[in-house]
């Protein structure tokens, strides 16, 4: 006796969160069966396998013809074929977007095309994620990517609307258009130690004050690039390390007003020079594209390396950074102000984010 | 020329990509009715075209109105060469023919194709405007109602119930017709869809003509099949009940409608008799009268049996026939005269309805059923379906004759089916033979019949349960016993009825689904002989089926069945038996005996020891089973009512003459005494095999009931979370041990294994109870089996299911106070004041204590929360919510029920009544047969909720999938299947809703409650 046809269908569709776990893990039948039988249900429910087996196959069959209308969520709103209260639908949709950490981070700053898909074999074998898991996170980056590449207004915004996704991953997705886009190196060996949050968090306050959107929401093209004029500006910046009178009165006035409230003091006054040569020749260099994608790599090798290991505390780090963008207004021959807060202000974010073990 | 039809096409949306170069599609639509066919501009390059078209206009007859399909075709433009379909929208503007329901049809329908299945969907408004027509010799019969709802319908009050309507047509399938051979399967299908449609129209029109012709102005119960006869033809056949209803109108149009009669048989929880207290045990005797009949059809042939198979277990004994007619005599033959009279006017005193008004039912007989095997042959003239006819009277005829023969003048629950295989066809009919109050069903010259003086003599609750034959002059051997609730007259020892459990039954405990599942191998064989073989066998399954329930119901310590369908289903080479039904103790009815082994060799040591064991664990199960059903009834001695004599005990016996002749009868008579003594007697292996399935059979898991009957008896405090489905299971058997007991064995698994699938799938409801479990059997191919189950899972509070254990005394105390609750959460939309004087079955304390609390029901009645999926809202976590929150679709119930819990019915929009075709060509491609089949039901589903969702309904009831015939041929990677569903789409309005305005307006409606709460109690 075998089963030709088994099949299941309820007025509303019944979704089952573990298994759509087990689905969106890219198990296959058998393996899903497998784990289930594992977590003892089978004993909880006194089901047989043959029951779970078909269960898992009928919870399969309809997530699969789920999947196309997964890939465009507002449809999957106003279908008629499958009746799913409001709740398990944005659940549906935000399970399906999610993404693991691990994969993230293999990805994160790659273009979003074939080349990078063929290596998803090498990131699934490194990871341990499923090659199919990998492969439909991969395809909800490019696919976000593509629907908000040509679209005017807040990138968040544009996201939350054409994927119905919730607040906290439409920005966890906004980050990686965004390195995806400016094509951030983040998988260099001295990057490692960052996690996807850490990178988040830096794109979402560049996508706030360096991108065109930051000036004006009116512009095209707003959130995803770099507000060009502003990295040319950046050139004027180095003023402040190549006009010697000008370092040397910048560092007096930090040291002055750190001095007795830094653990590290004698050490920060020893780097000053090389710390701020550092920030602002990152800064200078913005202008290539090649040194846009290493803003991560030059921020980690000249500041927050030197500072790791002359052991800063965090606190330190703060204070210094704190002071070292607010005496500059102190310098009386230094004309860009506003150049440097909007420069500054995100980079002392990010560097305080990104300084730790 | 009554009529005039208004079309509008405004929208289209998520169209199919029908340019592969531009990615886009250039759609128009074609609006056709009749042949009359209108087109809209071409909306140039959209997969969301507006059109927004001027207001299409049909002039047309109501007769076509009526037959007419309006057909809505998506197209897409080609310059160069022929337009591609998109798609199809058939809408049957029937529900807008009659005043009180739909006036317009409004909404997204998804645009379906027979071969692509949904591709988009479309925006359309439809409107009627309708001119009287007082032409006497029309021949529309627009503004007669039609609900497939087998009771009176919620909001109507049934003011004469007429009687039986039926009606077919013929014509030839457009699938074996020879143009088929050159058109594309796409034509085909869109044929025999658009042919079906206009045969449904037709046969619909034609009923009403009837029922204008009765005087009525509705069909209750109504039930549409088709028949795909293959190269013979196809059939469409449809029966009702014609009734004159009423509106119940009431002041505001929430406000709910106290007096229905109707209304309260539903909404009224099932009780229990908190203190049957009149118990005894007695002498046991199964009732049923189980009768068929079976002819190899040509005319020519002889009438091979024509026969009553009473299967009823004493002959008759020591029956107290003193006291026991003298009240209920002479009443009694009162009542017979004036229903005679009243029935036999018509040819065919059936009703399909399975609830009914109170006292609208005296007393139920057994179950009535008669079958009969005919050959196919090309149906010649459509026009004349005569033949058919003829076949449908001859079965009638015989129902009728067996009706009569229990003593009783009408027939309940009446339902049809046919089986087909090749050119092979089995008809059957099965009912409950009942005597009824003729006040219904006379015209009306008492005003508002349901007020009957004539009740305060009945013993309404245990009234159904008396025997309406003679005990004298009793049709066949059976063992009767003074009813256990009033002591007064005679009542059978198990009661077999096709009809719901009436709301004033007695019932201790609760119930439970009861199968008996059965195959017979046959050989293959051509024409007439295939025909004998099967007329042969028919009797011999009905034997076992009916042993096998009965069996399995005295395994459940139960004594009473509701809801029995028997199905027999005919195949290349073998015959299926399935017959399920609910299980109840009824109160009124004698304890059942337990079941006792015999064996055939007593003298052998081992032998023996197995008999007890097995024995043992019979007792054993009997005993668990009680307990887990809840059934603990008084315990009284017998003495008390003066039981019949009971008398030694006798062997089983099975008698059974067969001869050639043409009054052949097949006499079965099992019959035994003493009320243990069911005796099962092992004399052979086979019959250990029955012992063994009998053992099998394994309950549902914890928190778990199952019924085919309308609702649980015994459950009354449903939530309103309902889950309905349907699941479909094929399995191959390998052709090499094909034996009876291997395909018992097969069949049986497959049965149990679906169940067990449901209760695991729908274990997030648990406590829940799948409610109108339908089980259909179909044999597709040689080696294929193919069952089909709808049901709908409807949870409900815990709390009350968890006083389980309690033993009796604590129960019936209790019971008092938690009636309240359940009142009060059952979906009784009680203005304050009428609560106090609902026409309640249960005894008088419960009234009172009701009374006592109906102050309180808006508090306790927030409790029924709406949640819209078993699988509930619970653990989504609270991020911020995402934007999709506000669903633009609107959800539509579906319910196999006549009612939704927790909600009141307020407007019945029209019968839904669909036939869909779907083929596939690459069948590997959309996921083999689960995954063609799965998508198809779930579009099917679909088409239903946009069609109620437009005509401004939110749910369907007495929805039922009347056909799924599925066909494969896996090498050709090809499949087809087609789907027929019905239902009643309505407006239903939460409980919750209704509060405030119920409240409000507590007075006009509750007057007339009142009068009818002393009437009933």
């Amino acid at each position: 006796m075998t089963s030709e046809l088994d099949i299941f269908v309820g007025n509303t569709t019944l979704i089952d969160e573990d298994v759509y776990r087990l689905w969106l893990d890219g198990y296959s039948v058998t393996d899903a069966v497998a784990l289930r039988v594992r977590s003892g249900i089978l004993e909880q429910t006194g089901a047989t396998a043959a029951v779970l087996q078909s269960d898992t196959m009928d919870h399969y069959r309809t997530f699969h013809m789920l999947e196309r209308l997964l890939h465009a969520p507002p449809k999957l709103l106003h279908q008629l074929i499958f009746q799913i209260p409001p709740s398990r639908q944005a659940l549906l949709i935000e399970r399906y977007y999610a993404f693991d950490e691990a994969f993230v981070r293999e990805v994160l700053g790659k273009k979003l095309s074939k080349g990078t898909k063929k290596d998803l074999d090498d990131i699934s074998t490194k990871t341990g994620i499923t090659l199919k898991s990998c492969r439909r996170q991969f395809d909800n980056f490019k696919r976000v990517f593509k629907v908000v590449e040509e679209m005017r207004g807040s990138l968040v915004d544009n996201i939350q609307q054409h994927f119905l996704l919730s607040d906290r991953l439409a920005r966890d997705y906004a980050a990686i258009v965004f390195f995806a886009n400016n094509r951030f190196e983040t998988g260099k060996k001295k990057l490692q130690y960052l996690s996807f949050g850490d990178f988040a968090f830096c794109a979402e306050l560049m996508i706030q004050n360096w991108t065109l959107g930051a000036v004006d929401s009116q512009m095209d093209d707003m959130d995803m690039d770099l507000d060009k004029e502003f990295l040319q500006d950046l050139k004027e910046l180095k003023v402040l390390v190549a006009d010697k009178d000008l370092l040397d009165l910048h560092k007096s006035l930090v040291c002055t007003a750190l001095r007795g409230k830094l653990g590290v003091f004698s050490e920060m006054e020893a780097n000053f020079k090389n710390l701020s040569r550092g920030l602002v020749n990152v800064a200078a260099k913005l202008t290539h594209n090649k040194d846009v994608r290493d803003l991560f790599v030059d921020l980690v090798e000249k500041f927050v390396e030197p500072c790791r290991s002359d052991h800063w505390p965090l606190s330190d780090v703060r204070f210094f950074l704190n002071q070292y963008s607010a005496s500059v207004h102190s310098l009386d021959g230094f004309r860009h102000q506003t150049l440097w807060d909007r420069y500054m202000g995100t980079l002392r974010g990010c560097l305080l984010r990104l300084y730790h073990d | 020329m009554p009529g005039k039809l208004k079309v509008k096409i405004v929208a289209g949306r998520h169209l199919p990509v029908m340019d592969r170069a531009s990615d886009l599609t250039d759609a128009f639509v074609e609006v056709k009715f009749g042949n009359t066919t209108f087109k809209t501009d071409v909306y140039l390059k959209s997969l969301n075209p507006q059109w927004n078209s001027e207001w299409f206009k049909f002039e047309v007859d109501d007769e076509d109105l009526q037959d007419e399909p309006l057909q809505i075709t998506v197209l897409d433009h080609d310059t160069y060469s022929a337009n591609d379909a998109i798609g199809k929208v058939y809408i049957d503007i029937d529900p807008l023919l009659y005043s009180e329901a739909a006036t317009v049809i409004s909404g997204w329908f998804p645009i379906y194709d027979t071969i692509h299945g949904i591709r988009g969907e479309i925006n359309v408004v439809v409107k009627v405007d309708l001119f009287n027509d007082l032409n006497r010799f029309r021949q529309s019969s627009c503004g007669v109602k039609f609900f497939c709802t087998t009771s009176i319908p919620k909001c109507y009050r049934a003011v004469i119930i007429h009687g039986f309507v039926e009606e077919l047509v013929v014509n030839e399938d457009p699938e074996y017709q020879w143009i088929d051979r050159i058109r594309t399967p796409r034509a085909s299908n869109e044929a025999r869809q658009r042919l079906i449609s206009l045969m449904s129209g037709e046969l619909q029109r034609k009923i009403g003509l009837k029922v204008l012709e009765m005087r009525g102005n509705a069909v209750v119960g109504y039930l549409q099949c088709f028949d795909l006869e293959g190269e013979s033809g196809l059939v469409v056949r449809a029966i009702g009940t014609a009734c004159t209803l009423d509106k119940l109108s009431s002041p505001a149009a929430f406000l709910p409608a106290c007096n229905s009669p109707s209304k309260e048989m539903k909404e009224i929880p099932f009780n229990e008799d908190p203190n049957p207290n009149t118990h005894s045990s007695g002498p046991s005797t199964p009732l049923k009268n189980q009768t068929y009949s079976f002819s190899p059809s040509k005319s020519y042939s002889r009438q091979s049996s024509s026969s009553d198979t009473d299967l009823s277990l004493t002959p008759k004994t020591g029956m107290g026939s003193g006291s026991a007619g003298k009240e209920g005599g002479p009443f009694k033959a009162l009542l017979r005269q004036q229903t005679q009279s009243a029935l036999e006017q018509r040819e065919f005193p059936f009703f399909t309805l399975t609830a009914f008004p109170p006292g609208f039912l005296v007393h139920v007989g057994g179950v009535v059923s008669a079958r009969s095997v005919k050959l196919l042959d090309r149906i010649h003239n459509p026009d004349e379906p005569e033949t058919r006819d003829a076949w449908w009277a001859e079965i009638r005829q015989e129902i009728k004759s067996h009706a009569k023969a229990l003593g009783c003048h009408a027939v309940v629950g009446y339902s049809e089916s046919t089986s087909i295989c090749e050119e092979v066809c089995i008809l059957s009919a099965s009912g409950t033979a009942a005597v009824l109050n003729p006040r219904f069903l006379q015209d009306g010259t008492v005003e508002g019949c349901l007020e009957q003086r004539l009740e305060e003599n009945l013993p309404t609750r245990c009234g159904f349960c008396h025997i309406p034959y003679d005990e004298l002059n009793m049709p066949f051997p059976a063992h009767l016993t003074y009813c256990y609730n009033c002591r007064k007259q005679k009542v059978p020892d198990v009661l077999f009825t096709t009809i719901d459990l009436p709301t004033d039954a007695t019932v201790i405990g609760k119930g439970c689904l009861i199968q008996a599942r059965l195959c017979r191998l046959k050989k293959k064989a051509q024409a007439e002989a295939n025909a004998t073989a099967i007329s042969n066998l028919l009797p011999f399954m009905e034997y076992e089926v009916h042993t096998q329930l009965m069996n399995k119901l005295k395994l459940k310590g139960m004594n009473a069945l509701f809801g029995l369908r028997i199905q027999i289903t005919v195949g290349e080479n073998m015959l299926m038996g399935l017959a399920s039904a609910t299980g109840v103790y009824l109160a009124a009815l004698p304890t059942p005996g337990g079941i006792q082994i015999a064996g055939k060799t007593p003298n052998d040591g081992s032998y023996e020891q197995h008999i007890s064991h097995m024995q043992k664990k019979i007792n054993d199960t009997i005993a668990k089973n009680k307990e887990l059903y809840e059934i603990s009834p008084p315990e009284i001695s017998e003495e008390i009512i003066g039981s019949p004599i009971p008398e030694p005990r006798q062997r089983s016996r099975l008698l059974r003459s067969q001869s050639e002749s043409s009054d052949e009868v097949t006499e079965l008579d099992l019959s035994h005494g003493k009320k243990d003594a069911f005796v099962l007697e092992i004399d052979d292996t086979d019959a250990m095999e029955d012992v063994h399935s009998l053992l099998t059979d394994v309950p549902p898991p914890s928190g778990f009931y199952s019924c085919n009957t309308e609702i649980m008896p015994g459950i009354n405090n449903w939530t309103s979370e309902i889950q309905m489905f349907t699941s479909v299971r094929v399995i191959r058997l390998s052709s090499l041990n094909l034996t009876n007991q291997a395909l018992n064995k097969n069949f049986n698994d497959l049965c149990e294994n679906l169940l067990k699938s449901l209760y695991f799938k729908l274990r997030s409801m648990i406590p829940c109870c799948l409610c109108h479990v339908n089980f259909t059997v179909s044999l597709p191919e040689d080696e294929l089996i193919q069952v089909t189950v709808t049901a709908v899972a409807i949870t409900f509070d815990k709390n009350q299911a968890l006083q389980t254990t309690k033993t009796h005394v604590e129960k019936s105390l209790q019971r008092a106070s938690t009636d309240n609750e359940e009142l009060l959460q059952f979906p009784l939309e009680l203005c304050s004041d009428s609560l106090s004087s609902h026409p309640l079955p249960p005894a008088k304390e419960h009234l009172e204590s009701a009374s006592s609390n109906s102050g309180i029901p808006a508090a306790q009645r927030a409790v029924t929360v709406e949640k819209a999926s078993p699988v509930g809202d619970g653990n989504f976590r609270n991020r911020s919510a995402p934007p999709c929150a506000n669903s633009t679709v609107g959800v539509v119930k579906m319910t196999p029920l006549s009612f939704i819990p927790g909600a009141k019915i307020t407007k019945y929009l029209g019968i839904i009544n669909m036939f869909f075709i779907r083929e596939t060509t690459s069948l590997r491609e959309e996921g083999g047969v689960s995954g063609f089949l799965h998508a198809f039901i779930a579009e099917v589903f679909a088409m239903v909720r946009a069609h109620v969702a437009a005509l401004g309904g939110n749910a369907v009831v007495s929805y039922i999938m009347k056909q799924c015939v599925f066909m494969e041929n896996p090498n050709k990677n090809q499949a087809q299947c087609l789907i027929n569903v019905s239902g009643d789409a309505v407006v239903f309005v939460r409980e919750s809703d209704l509060e405030v305005v119920s409240t409000q307006q507590p007075t006009a409606n509750c007057q007339s409650s009142c009068t009818e709460g002393e009437v009933t109690t």
